[in-house]
Protein backbone atom coordinates (compact mmCIF):
# COMPACT_ATOMS: atom_id res chain seq x y z
CA UNK A 1 0.00 0.00 0.00
CA UNK A 2 2.61 2.85 0.95
CA UNK A 3 6.40 2.39 0.32
CA UNK A 4 8.87 4.99 2.02
CA UNK A 5 12.29 5.20 1.10
CA UNK A 6 15.22 7.18 2.52
CA UNK A 7 12.74 9.62 2.56
CA UNK A 8 14.60 13.59 3.74
CA UNK A 9 13.02 16.76 4.63
CA UNK A 10 13.99 19.54 6.75
CA UNK A 11 12.86 23.14 8.49
CA UNK A 12 15.34 26.21 7.36
CA UNK A 13 18.77 24.47 8.13
CA UNK A 14 18.06 21.31 10.15
CA UNK A 15 17.12 18.18 9.19
CA UNK A 16 14.31 16.61 10.95
CA UNK A 17 13.61 13.78 8.77
CA UNK A 18 17.28 12.02 8.54
CA UNK A 19 16.61 9.13 5.51
CA UNK A 20 12.91 7.05 6.27
CA UNK A 21 12.31 3.81 5.01
CA UNK A 22 8.72 2.41 6.17
CA UNK A 23 6.03 0.37 4.82
CA UNK A 24 2.31 0.00 5.16
CA UNK A 25 1.37 -3.48 3.72
CA UNK A 26 -2.86 -3.12 2.66
CA UNK A 27 -5.15 -3.97 5.60
CA UNK A 28 -2.79 -3.44 8.41
CA UNK A 29 -2.37 -0.81 11.20
CA UNK A 30 0.71 0.16 11.38
CA UNK A 31 1.83 2.04 14.64
CA UNK A 32 4.35 5.31 14.96
CA UNK A 33 5.17 6.11 17.83
CA UNK A 34 8.14 8.00 19.46
CA UNK A 35 9.11 10.96 21.72
CA UNK A 36 8.18 14.47 21.45
CA UNK A 37 10.14 15.59 18.66
CA UNK A 38 11.31 13.04 16.64
CA UNK A 39 9.35 13.83 13.55
CA UNK A 40 6.17 11.62 13.52
CA UNK A 41 4.09 14.69 12.29
CA UNK A 42 6.77 15.78 9.89
CA UNK A 43 6.54 12.72 8.09
CA UNK A 44 2.93 12.19 8.17
CA UNK A 45 2.57 15.71 7.00
CA UNK A 46 5.26 15.10 4.11
CA UNK A 47 3.37 11.86 3.54
CA UNK A 48 0.03 13.94 2.48
CA UNK A 49 2.29 16.74 0.74
CA UNK A 50 2.19 19.42 2.81
CA UNK A 51 5.57 19.05 4.28
CA UNK A 52 8.13 19.85 1.66
CA UNK A 53 11.02 16.86 1.46
CA UNK A 54 14.44 17.36 0.07
CA UNK A 55 15.08 13.71 -1.10
CA UNK A 56 13.68 9.88 -1.36
CA UNK A 57 10.31 8.67 -2.69
CA UNK A 58 7.03 7.49 -1.68
CA UNK A 59 5.10 5.39 -3.44
CA UNK A 60 1.14 4.58 -2.99
CA UNK A 61 -0.59 1.43 -4.20
CA UNK A 62 2.46 1.25 -6.40
CA UNK A 63 2.65 5.00 -7.90
CA UNK A 64 5.39 7.72 -7.42
CA UNK A 65 3.41 10.08 -5.41
CA UNK A 66 6.09 12.35 -3.80
CA UNK A 67 5.61 14.80 -6.14
CA UNK A 68 1.86 15.00 -6.39
CA UNK A 69 0.15 18.24 -4.84
CA UNK A 70 -1.85 17.29 -1.77
CA UNK A 71 -4.90 17.00 -3.36
CA UNK A 72 -4.22 14.38 -5.73
CA UNK A 73 -2.98 11.94 -3.04
CA UNK A 74 -6.44 12.84 -1.45
CA UNK A 75 -8.02 11.52 -4.72
CA UNK A 76 -5.78 8.78 -4.82
CA UNK A 77 -7.18 7.82 -1.74
CA UNK A 78 -4.97 8.80 1.30
CA UNK A 79 -6.31 11.43 3.85
CA UNK A 80 -5.41 12.30 6.80
CA UNK A 81 -6.13 13.62 10.50
CA UNK A 82 -4.15 16.43 11.98
CA UNK A 83 -2.53 16.83 15.00
CA UNK A 84 -4.49 19.09 16.64
CA UNK A 85 -7.58 18.06 15.19
CA UNK A 86 -7.73 21.01 13.00
CA UNK A 87 -11.70 21.18 11.94
CA UNK A 88 -13.23 24.09 10.39
CA UNK A 89 -14.23 26.33 13.88
CA UNK A 90 -16.40 28.84 11.83
CA UNK A 91 -18.62 25.73 9.88
CA UNK A 92 -20.81 23.57 10.87
CA UNK A 93 -20.39 19.84 11.79
CA UNK A 94 -22.00 18.97 8.58
CA UNK A 95 -20.04 21.09 6.44
CA UNK A 96 -16.88 19.82 7.84
CA UNK A 97 -17.87 16.35 6.90
CA UNK A 98 -19.20 17.61 3.63
CA UNK A 99 -15.46 19.12 3.11
CA UNK A 100 -14.09 16.03 3.80
CA UNK A 101 -15.48 14.23 0.33
CA UNK A 102 -14.74 17.47 -1.18
CA UNK A 103 -12.70 15.69 -3.91
CA UNK A 104 -15.73 12.78 -4.19
CA UNK A 105 -18.25 13.28 -7.14
CA UNK A 106 -19.93 10.22 -6.22
CA UNK A 107 -23.94 9.27 -4.85
CA UNK A 108 -23.17 8.08 -1.78
CA UNK A 109 -21.85 11.28 0.80
CA UNK A 110 -24.89 11.41 2.92
CA UNK A 111 -24.65 8.03 3.09
CA UNK A 112 -20.93 8.22 4.66
CA UNK A 113 -22.03 11.06 6.74
CA UNK A 114 -24.50 8.86 8.35
CA UNK A 115 -22.33 6.41 8.98
CA UNK A 116 -19.95 8.64 10.05
CA UNK A 117 -22.83 9.70 12.64
CA UNK A 118 -23.69 6.21 13.69
CA UNK A 119 -20.09 5.59 14.43
CA UNK A 120 -19.94 8.82 16.59
CA UNK A 121 -23.72 9.54 17.51
CA UNK A 122 -22.68 12.59 19.60
CA UNK A 123 -21.52 14.56 16.09
CA UNK A 124 -25.09 13.53 15.35
CA UNK A 125 -26.33 15.24 17.77
CA UNK A 126 -24.38 18.31 17.43
CA UNK A 127 -24.71 18.45 13.44
CA UNK A 128 -25.96 21.89 12.77
CA UNK A 129 -23.47 23.67 15.57
CA UNK A 130 -20.27 25.30 14.45
CA UNK A 131 -17.15 22.81 15.08
CA UNK A 132 -15.34 25.51 16.97
CA UNK A 133 -17.31 25.42 19.97
CA UNK A 134 -17.41 21.52 20.60
CA UNK A 135 -15.27 19.93 23.16
CA UNK A 136 -11.61 18.38 22.53
CA UNK A 137 -12.79 14.82 22.51
CA UNK A 138 -15.55 16.07 19.84
CA UNK A 139 -13.30 17.99 17.63
CA UNK A 140 -11.01 14.89 17.53
CA UNK A 141 -13.85 12.50 16.53
CA UNK A 142 -15.02 15.33 14.10
CA UNK A 143 -11.55 15.28 12.52
CA UNK A 144 -11.41 11.61 11.95
CA UNK A 145 -14.97 11.66 10.65
CA UNK A 146 -13.44 13.74 8.13
CA UNK A 147 -10.89 12.22 6.97
CA UNK A 148 -12.97 9.13 6.56
CA UNK A 149 -15.44 11.23 4.80
CA UNK A 150 -12.73 11.21 2.01
CA UNK A 151 -13.02 7.20 1.68
CA UNK A 152 -9.56 6.56 2.12
CA UNK A 153 -7.83 3.19 1.40
CA UNK A 154 -4.93 4.83 3.64
CA UNK A 155 -5.46 6.48 6.49
CA UNK A 156 -3.19 8.36 8.56
CA UNK A 157 -4.06 9.83 11.90
CA UNK A 158 -1.65 12.04 13.98
CA UNK A 159 -2.04 11.61 17.67
CA UNK A 160 -6.10 10.89 17.79
CA UNK A 161 -6.10 10.52 21.33
CA UNK A 162 -4.04 13.99 22.69
CA UNK A 163 -5.45 15.24 25.61
CA UNK A 164 -8.61 12.73 25.96
CA UNK A 165 -10.19 11.17 28.65
CA UNK A 166 -9.05 7.56 29.23
CA UNK A 167 -12.86 6.89 28.50
CA UNK A 168 -12.62 8.71 25.07
CA UNK A 169 -9.51 7.51 24.32
CA UNK A 170 -10.85 3.90 24.46
CA UNK A 171 -13.49 4.80 22.57
CA UNK A 172 -11.30 6.32 19.60
CA UNK A 173 -9.20 3.49 19.19
CA UNK A 174 -11.90 0.56 19.31
CA UNK A 175 -13.42 2.79 16.43
CA UNK A 176 -9.31 2.77 14.73
CA UNK A 177 -10.00 -1.15 15.04
CA UNK A 178 -13.42 -1.50 13.37
CA UNK A 179 -11.71 0.43 10.52
CA UNK A 180 -9.87 -1.75 9.55
CA UNK A 181 -12.24 -4.48 9.73
CA UNK A 182 -14.03 -2.45 6.96
CA UNK A 183 -10.98 -2.47 5.33
CA UNK A 184 -9.11 0.63 5.91
CA UNK A 185 -5.74 0.64 6.27
CA UNK A 186 -4.51 2.89 9.28
CA UNK A 187 -0.62 4.31 9.70
CA UNK A 188 -1.50 5.73 13.57
CA UNK A 189 0.91 7.90 15.19
CA UNK A 190 0.71 8.36 18.65
CA UNK A 191 2.66 9.33 21.94
CA UNK A 192 0.58 7.05 23.65
CA UNK A 193 2.43 4.10 22.70
CA UNK A 194 1.61 1.11 24.49
CA UNK A 195 -1.61 1.99 23.62
CA UNK A 196 -1.04 1.87 20.03
CA UNK A 197 1.48 -1.16 19.58
CA UNK A 198 -1.16 -2.91 21.42
CA UNK A 199 -4.09 -2.58 18.59
CA UNK A 200 -1.23 -2.77 15.68
CA UNK A 201 0.00 -5.30 13.35
CA UNK A 202 3.35 -3.65 13.41
CA UNK A 203 5.29 -0.38 14.77
CA UNK A 204 8.11 1.68 13.56
CA UNK A 205 9.95 3.51 16.51
CA UNK A 206 10.88 6.80 15.25
CA UNK A 207 14.37 8.79 17.05
CA UNK A 208 15.32 11.83 15.74
CA UNK A 209 14.20 11.54 12.18
CA UNK A 210 15.40 7.96 12.33
CA UNK A 211 13.54 4.40 12.16
CA UNK A 212 15.25 3.03 15.53
CA UNK A 213 13.49 0.33 15.92
CA UNK A 214 10.40 -1.53 13.81
CA UNK A 215 8.69 -4.67 14.13
CA UNK A 216 5.21 -6.86 15.33
CA UNK A 217 3.05 -4.83 17.52
CA UNK A 218 3.66 -7.14 20.52
CA UNK A 219 7.37 -7.91 19.84
CA UNK A 220 8.10 -4.37 20.40
CA UNK A 221 5.80 -3.91 23.27
CA UNK A 222 7.68 -7.23 25.05
CA UNK A 223 11.31 -5.60 24.13
CA UNK A 224 12.75 -4.36 27.40
CA UNK A 225 14.87 -2.00 25.61
CA UNK A 226 12.00 0.16 24.19
CA UNK A 227 9.74 -0.67 27.29
CA UNK A 228 12.39 1.42 28.85
CA UNK A 229 13.15 4.04 26.87
CA UNK A 230 9.26 4.74 25.22
CA UNK A 231 6.81 2.81 27.41
CA UNK A 232 7.66 4.47 30.83
CA UNK A 233 7.77 1.19 32.23
CA UNK A 234 11.41 -0.18 33.58
CA UNK B 1 -37.21 65.74 6.62
CA UNK B 2 -36.91 65.68 2.60
CA UNK B 3 -33.43 67.27 3.23
CA UNK B 4 -32.60 64.02 5.57
CA UNK B 5 -34.03 61.50 2.95
CA UNK B 6 -31.71 63.06 0.64
CA UNK B 7 -28.80 63.08 2.72
CA UNK B 8 -29.66 59.32 3.72
CA UNK B 9 -30.02 58.25 -0.11
CA UNK B 10 -26.64 59.65 -1.29
CA UNK B 11 -25.31 57.71 1.83
CA UNK B 12 -26.28 54.44 1.04
CA UNK B 13 -25.54 54.58 -2.65
CA UNK B 14 -21.89 55.47 -2.14
CA UNK B 15 -21.85 53.60 0.91
CA UNK B 16 -23.08 50.52 -1.57
CA UNK B 17 -20.09 51.61 -3.49
CA UNK B 18 -17.47 51.23 -0.13
CA UNK B 19 -19.50 48.40 0.65
CA UNK B 20 -18.77 46.20 -2.11
CA UNK B 21 -14.99 47.67 -2.37
CA UNK B 22 -14.87 46.12 1.27
CA UNK B 23 -16.68 42.91 -0.07
CA UNK B 24 -13.23 42.61 -2.60
CA UNK B 25 -11.09 43.26 0.53
CA UNK B 26 -13.02 41.03 2.32
CA UNK B 27 -13.04 37.95 -0.57
CA UNK B 28 -9.36 38.16 -0.80
CA UNK B 29 -8.08 38.41 2.87
CA UNK B 30 -10.49 35.69 4.00
CA UNK B 31 -8.76 33.52 1.12
CA UNK B 32 -5.25 34.10 1.03
CA UNK B 33 -4.80 36.65 3.91
CA UNK B 34 -3.18 39.18 1.72
CA UNK B 35 -4.78 42.99 2.34
CA UNK B 36 -5.21 43.72 -1.67
CA UNK B 37 -4.51 47.63 -2.27
CA UNK B 38 -5.17 46.90 -6.09
CA UNK B 39 -9.22 46.50 -5.15
CA UNK B 40 -9.95 50.26 -6.45
CA UNK B 41 -8.20 49.96 -9.43
CA UNK B 42 -10.60 47.13 -10.10
CA UNK B 43 -13.19 49.74 -9.37
CA UNK B 44 -11.44 52.12 -12.17
CA UNK B 45 -11.19 49.09 -15.11
CA UNK B 46 -14.96 48.51 -14.72
CA UNK B 47 -15.48 52.24 -14.98
CA UNK B 48 -13.06 52.91 -17.54
CA UNK B 49 -13.14 49.88 -20.12
CA UNK B 50 -16.85 50.21 -20.32
CA UNK B 51 -16.64 54.10 -21.18
CA UNK B 52 -14.00 53.72 -23.72
CA UNK B 53 -15.66 50.18 -25.43
CA UNK B 54 -19.21 51.72 -25.43
CA UNK B 55 -17.69 55.20 -26.88
CA UNK B 56 -16.34 52.56 -29.78
CA UNK B 57 -20.15 51.76 -30.76
CA UNK B 58 -20.54 48.66 -27.92
CA UNK B 59 -23.83 48.85 -26.63
CA UNK B 60 -23.62 49.61 -23.25
CA UNK B 61 -24.85 46.31 -21.55
CA UNK B 62 -21.80 44.60 -23.39
CA UNK B 63 -19.36 47.09 -22.58
CA UNK B 64 -20.03 46.34 -19.55
CA UNK B 65 -19.20 42.82 -19.78
CA UNK B 66 -16.29 43.00 -21.67
CA UNK B 67 -15.27 45.24 -17.93
CA UNK B 68 -15.99 42.85 -15.80
CA UNK B 69 -13.78 40.50 -17.84
CA UNK B 70 -11.14 42.79 -18.20
CA UNK B 71 -10.75 43.29 -14.64
CA UNK B 72 -11.22 39.44 -13.76
CA UNK B 73 -8.26 38.80 -16.41
CA UNK B 74 -6.40 41.48 -14.55
CA UNK B 75 -7.27 39.90 -11.08
CA UNK B 76 -6.05 36.33 -12.36
CA UNK B 77 -3.14 37.98 -14.00
CA UNK B 78 -2.29 39.67 -10.54
CA UNK B 79 -2.82 36.44 -8.36
CA UNK B 80 -0.91 33.84 -10.88
CA UNK B 81 2.14 36.16 -11.32
CA UNK B 82 2.56 38.79 -8.45
CA UNK B 83 0.66 36.37 -6.00
CA UNK B 84 1.61 33.24 -6.03
CA UNK B 85 5.21 33.14 -6.81
CA UNK B 86 5.38 35.17 -3.09
CA UNK B 87 3.75 32.40 -1.18
CA UNK B 88 4.76 32.21 2.13
CA UNK B 89 6.31 35.65 1.68
CA UNK B 90 5.21 38.28 5.13
CA UNK B 91 2.17 40.28 5.07
CA UNK B 92 3.82 43.12 4.66
CA UNK B 93 5.62 41.68 1.62
CA UNK B 94 2.41 40.79 -0.12
CA UNK B 95 0.57 44.36 0.81
CA UNK B 96 3.61 45.72 -0.70
CA UNK B 97 3.26 43.85 -4.03
CA UNK B 98 -1.01 44.71 -3.94
CA UNK B 99 0.55 48.74 -3.85
CA UNK B 100 3.41 48.20 -6.25
CA UNK B 101 0.36 46.11 -8.53
CA UNK B 102 -2.00 49.59 -7.74
CA UNK B 103 0.97 51.88 -9.15
CA UNK B 104 1.49 49.95 -12.14
CA UNK B 105 -2.42 49.40 -13.07
CA UNK B 106 -3.22 53.22 -12.92
CA UNK B 107 -0.43 54.13 -14.72
CA UNK B 108 -1.27 51.54 -17.51
CA UNK B 109 -4.43 53.04 -17.51
CA UNK B 110 -3.21 56.62 -17.47
CA UNK B 111 -1.34 55.46 -21.04
CA UNK B 112 -4.09 52.99 -22.57
CA UNK B 113 -6.87 55.37 -21.92
CA UNK B 114 -6.07 58.91 -20.74
CA UNK B 115 -5.91 61.21 -17.90
CA UNK B 116 -9.17 62.80 -18.08
CA UNK B 117 -12.60 62.80 -16.66
CA UNK B 118 -15.18 60.30 -18.12
CA UNK B 119 -19.05 59.77 -17.64
CA UNK B 120 -21.39 56.99 -18.55
CA UNK B 121 -24.89 57.75 -19.28
CA UNK B 122 -26.96 57.00 -16.07
CA UNK B 123 -28.66 53.53 -17.45
CA UNK B 124 -31.89 55.01 -17.08
CA UNK B 125 -32.21 58.50 -17.31
CA UNK B 126 -31.37 61.27 -15.82
CA UNK B 127 -35.04 62.48 -14.66
CA UNK B 128 -34.64 62.65 -10.51
CA UNK B 129 -37.80 60.48 -8.58
CA UNK B 130 -39.40 61.72 -5.97
CA UNK B 131 -39.32 59.98 -2.74
CA UNK B 132 -41.02 61.69 0.23
CA UNK B 133 -40.08 65.36 -1.05
CA UNK B 134 -36.42 63.78 -1.77
CA UNK B 135 -34.98 63.75 -5.19
CA UNK B 136 -33.76 60.76 -6.18
CA UNK B 137 -31.11 60.05 -9.20
CA UNK B 138 -32.42 57.00 -10.60
CA UNK B 139 -28.93 55.57 -10.90
CA UNK B 140 -29.20 55.81 -7.08
CA UNK B 141 -31.34 52.55 -7.55
CA UNK B 142 -29.42 50.93 -9.71
CA UNK B 143 -26.29 51.55 -7.55
CA UNK B 144 -28.55 50.41 -4.73
CA UNK B 145 -30.07 47.01 -6.30
CA UNK B 146 -26.85 46.24 -7.78
CA UNK B 147 -25.42 45.70 -4.60
CA UNK B 148 -27.85 43.91 -3.10
CA UNK B 149 -28.27 41.43 -5.95
CA UNK B 150 -24.09 41.14 -5.51
CA UNK B 151 -24.28 40.64 -1.74
CA UNK B 152 -26.97 37.96 -2.51
CA UNK B 153 -25.31 35.94 -4.84
CA UNK B 154 -21.99 36.15 -2.56
CA UNK B 155 -24.03 34.84 0.10
CA UNK B 156 -25.85 31.95 -1.79
CA UNK B 157 -21.96 31.02 -2.82
CA UNK B 158 -20.51 31.23 0.47
CA UNK B 159 -23.24 29.16 2.46
CA UNK B 160 -24.78 27.26 -0.38
CA UNK B 161 -22.29 25.62 -2.67
CA UNK B 162 -19.43 23.25 -1.53
CA UNK B 163 -16.90 25.74 -3.56
CA UNK B 164 -18.00 28.69 -1.43
CA UNK B 165 -17.96 26.22 1.68
CA UNK B 166 -14.02 25.81 0.45
CA UNK B 167 -13.11 29.51 0.70
CA UNK B 168 -14.51 29.55 4.24
CA UNK B 169 -13.07 26.43 4.53
CA UNK B 170 -9.51 27.81 3.07
CA UNK B 171 -10.23 30.90 5.25
CA UNK B 172 -10.57 29.03 8.26
CA UNK B 173 -7.86 26.52 8.31
CA UNK B 174 -5.21 26.65 5.29
CA UNK B 175 -3.74 23.35 6.36
CA UNK B 176 -6.53 21.61 7.08
CA UNK B 177 -8.18 22.80 3.57
CA UNK B 178 -5.38 20.86 1.90
CA UNK B 179 -5.46 18.08 4.10
CA UNK B 180 -9.15 17.55 2.71
CA UNK B 181 -7.91 18.06 -0.50
CA UNK B 182 -8.54 21.83 -1.60
CA UNK B 183 -6.19 23.38 -4.19
CA UNK B 184 -5.95 26.26 -2.08
CA UNK B 185 -4.11 27.81 -5.31
CA UNK B 186 -7.37 27.71 -7.14
CA UNK B 187 -9.52 28.65 -4.42
CA UNK B 188 -6.79 31.70 -4.12
CA UNK B 189 -7.45 32.68 -7.91
CA UNK B 190 -10.83 31.95 -7.98
CA UNK B 191 -11.06 35.40 -4.98
CA UNK B 192 -9.31 37.39 -7.08
CA UNK B 193 -11.34 36.97 -9.71
CA UNK B 194 -14.81 37.26 -7.82
CA UNK B 195 -13.04 40.12 -6.32
CA UNK B 196 -12.31 42.04 -9.50
CA UNK B 197 -15.85 41.10 -11.12
CA UNK B 198 -17.12 42.78 -8.03
CA UNK B 199 -14.94 45.46 -8.11
CA UNK B 200 -15.66 46.31 -11.63
CA UNK B 201 -19.27 45.96 -11.47
CA UNK B 202 -19.27 48.93 -8.67
CA UNK B 203 -17.06 50.93 -11.06
CA UNK B 204 -19.82 50.39 -13.84
CA UNK B 205 -22.89 51.10 -11.66
CA UNK B 206 -21.10 54.10 -10.04
CA UNK B 207 -19.59 55.89 -12.69
CA UNK B 208 -22.78 57.57 -14.10
CA UNK B 209 -23.15 59.33 -10.80
CA UNK B 210 -19.23 59.72 -9.63
CA UNK B 211 -17.44 60.24 -13.15
CA UNK B 212 -14.30 58.02 -13.33
CA UNK B 213 -10.75 58.53 -14.65
CA UNK B 214 -7.50 56.38 -14.44
CA UNK B 215 -6.97 57.12 -10.41
CA UNK B 216 -10.25 56.89 -8.77
CA UNK B 217 -9.15 53.31 -7.45
CA UNK B 218 -6.50 54.95 -4.83
CA UNK B 219 -9.18 56.63 -3.08
CA UNK B 220 -11.47 54.28 -3.07
CA UNK B 221 -9.77 51.69 -1.73
CA UNK B 222 -8.42 53.53 0.97
CA UNK B 223 -12.64 54.08 1.82
CA UNK B 224 -13.25 50.53 0.80
CA UNK B 225 -10.64 49.53 3.48
CA UNK B 226 -11.81 51.59 6.03
CA UNK B 227 -15.50 50.31 5.50
CA UNK B 228 -13.59 46.56 5.88
CA UNK B 229 -12.17 47.83 8.96
CA UNK B 230 -15.04 49.12 10.38
CA UNK B 231 -17.55 45.85 10.14
CA UNK B 232 -13.84 43.54 11.13
CA UNK B 233 -11.73 42.54 8.26
CA UNK B 234 -12.61 39.44 7.00
CA UNK B 235 -16.22 39.40 7.61
CA UNK B 236 -18.41 40.04 4.52
CA UNK B 237 -21.63 41.26 6.68
CA UNK B 238 -19.02 43.36 7.99
CA UNK B 239 -17.90 44.79 5.39
CA UNK B 240 -21.52 45.86 3.52
CA UNK B 241 -22.62 47.16 7.07
CA UNK B 242 -19.10 48.95 7.35
CA UNK B 243 -19.57 50.68 3.80
CA UNK B 244 -22.78 51.50 3.69
CA UNK B 245 -22.18 53.29 7.99
CA UNK B 246 -19.41 55.07 6.32
CA UNK B 247 -21.39 56.43 3.43
CA UNK B 248 -23.62 57.87 5.99
CA UNK B 249 -21.25 59.32 7.71
CA UNK B 250 -19.80 60.79 4.92
CA UNK B 251 -23.08 62.22 3.52
CA UNK B 252 -24.58 63.66 6.53
CA UNK B 253 -20.71 64.86 8.02
CA UNK B 254 -20.72 66.44 4.60
CA UNK B 255 -24.08 67.28 5.10
CA UNK B 256 -24.72 68.88 8.19
CA UNK B 257 -21.18 69.93 9.31
CA UNK B 258 -19.04 70.22 6.41
CA UNK B 259 -18.18 69.31 2.73
CA UNK B 260 -14.67 70.04 2.70
CA UNK B 261 -13.85 67.46 5.14
CA UNK B 262 -15.52 64.85 3.59
CA UNK B 263 -12.77 62.55 2.36
CA UNK B 264 -11.32 62.60 5.77
CA UNK B 265 -14.22 60.93 7.75
CA UNK B 266 -12.52 57.32 6.19
CA UNK B 267 -9.37 58.37 7.70
CA UNK B 268 -10.91 59.07 10.97
CA UNK B 269 -12.53 56.12 10.68
CA UNK B 270 -9.41 54.05 10.66
CA UNK B 271 -7.92 55.66 13.21
CA UNK B 272 -10.53 55.17 15.43
CA UNK B 273 -11.05 51.42 14.75
CA UNK B 274 -7.38 51.08 14.93
CA UNK B 275 -7.05 52.29 18.40
CA UNK B 276 -10.24 51.88 19.72
CA UNK B 277 -11.69 48.47 18.08
CA UNK B 278 -8.97 46.64 16.13
CA UNK B 279 -11.58 43.68 15.64
CA UNK B 280 -14.47 46.21 14.17
CA UNK B 281 -17.73 46.07 14.81
CA UNK B 282 -18.85 42.37 13.92
CA UNK B 283 -15.01 40.97 14.56
CA UNK B 284 -13.49 38.21 12.21
CA UNK B 285 -16.06 34.99 11.88
CA UNK B 286 -13.21 32.76 14.33
CA UNK B 287 -15.11 30.19 16.54
CA UNK B 288 -12.16 28.75 17.91
CA UNK B 289 -11.90 26.50 21.30
CA UNK B 290 -8.48 25.30 21.38
N1 LIG C 1 7.25 24.54 11.77
C1 LIG C 1 8.42 24.13 12.26
N2 LIG C 1 9.53 24.90 12.11
C2 LIG C 1 10.73 24.50 12.60
N3 LIG C 1 10.92 23.35 13.24
C3 LIG C 1 9.88 22.55 13.43
C4 LIG C 1 8.57 22.89 12.95
N4 LIG C 1 7.71 21.90 13.26
C5 LIG C 1 8.45 20.98 13.93
N5 LIG C 1 9.74 21.36 14.02
C6 LIG C 1 10.82 20.58 14.64
O1 LIG C 1 10.94 19.37 13.93
C7 LIG C 1 11.16 18.31 14.82
C8 LIG C 1 10.11 17.24 14.60
O2 LIG C 1 8.84 17.75 14.94
P1 LIG C 1 7.51 16.90 14.78
O3 LIG C 1 7.49 16.29 13.43
O4 LIG C 1 6.38 17.78 15.15
O5 LIG C 1 7.73 15.76 15.89
P2 LIG C 1 6.67 14.82 16.59
O6 LIG C 1 5.39 14.88 15.83
O7 LIG C 1 7.31 13.47 16.54
O8 LIG C 1 6.52 15.32 17.99
C9 LIG C 1 11.14 18.90 16.21
O9 LIG C 1 12.48 19.07 16.62
C10 LIG C 1 10.47 20.21 16.06
O10 LIG C 1 10.99 21.14 16.97
MG1 LIG D 1 3.58 15.40 16.47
Amino acid sequence: MLEVRNLRSVYGRIEVLKGIDLDVQTGEIVALVGSNGAGKTTLLRALSGVQPITSGEIRFKGQRIDRLPPHKRVELGMTQSPEGRQVFGPLTVEDNLRLGAYRRRDKAIDQDRDRIFTMFPVLAEKRHLLAGGLSGGQQQMLAIGRALMGRPKLLLLDEPSLGLSPLLVDQILDAIVSLKKDGITVLLVEQNASAALAIADRGYVLETGKVAHCGAGSALLADPKIKAAYLGIA
Amino acid sequence: MAEFLQFLISGLTVGAVYALVALGFTLIYNASGVVNFAQGEFVMLGGMVTVFVSAAGVPLPLAAVIAIGVAVAIGLLLHRFAIEPARGASAVTLIIITIGASILLRGLAAIVFDKQFHKLPAFTGDTPVDVLGAAVQPQSFWVLGGTAVVVLALYVFLEHTITGKAVLATAANRLAARLVGINTTTIMALAFGGSAAIGAIAGILVTPITLTSYDVGTLLALKGFAAAMLGGMGNPLGAVVGGLLLGLLEAFGAGYISSTYKDAFAFVVILIVLFAAPQGLFGRRVVERV
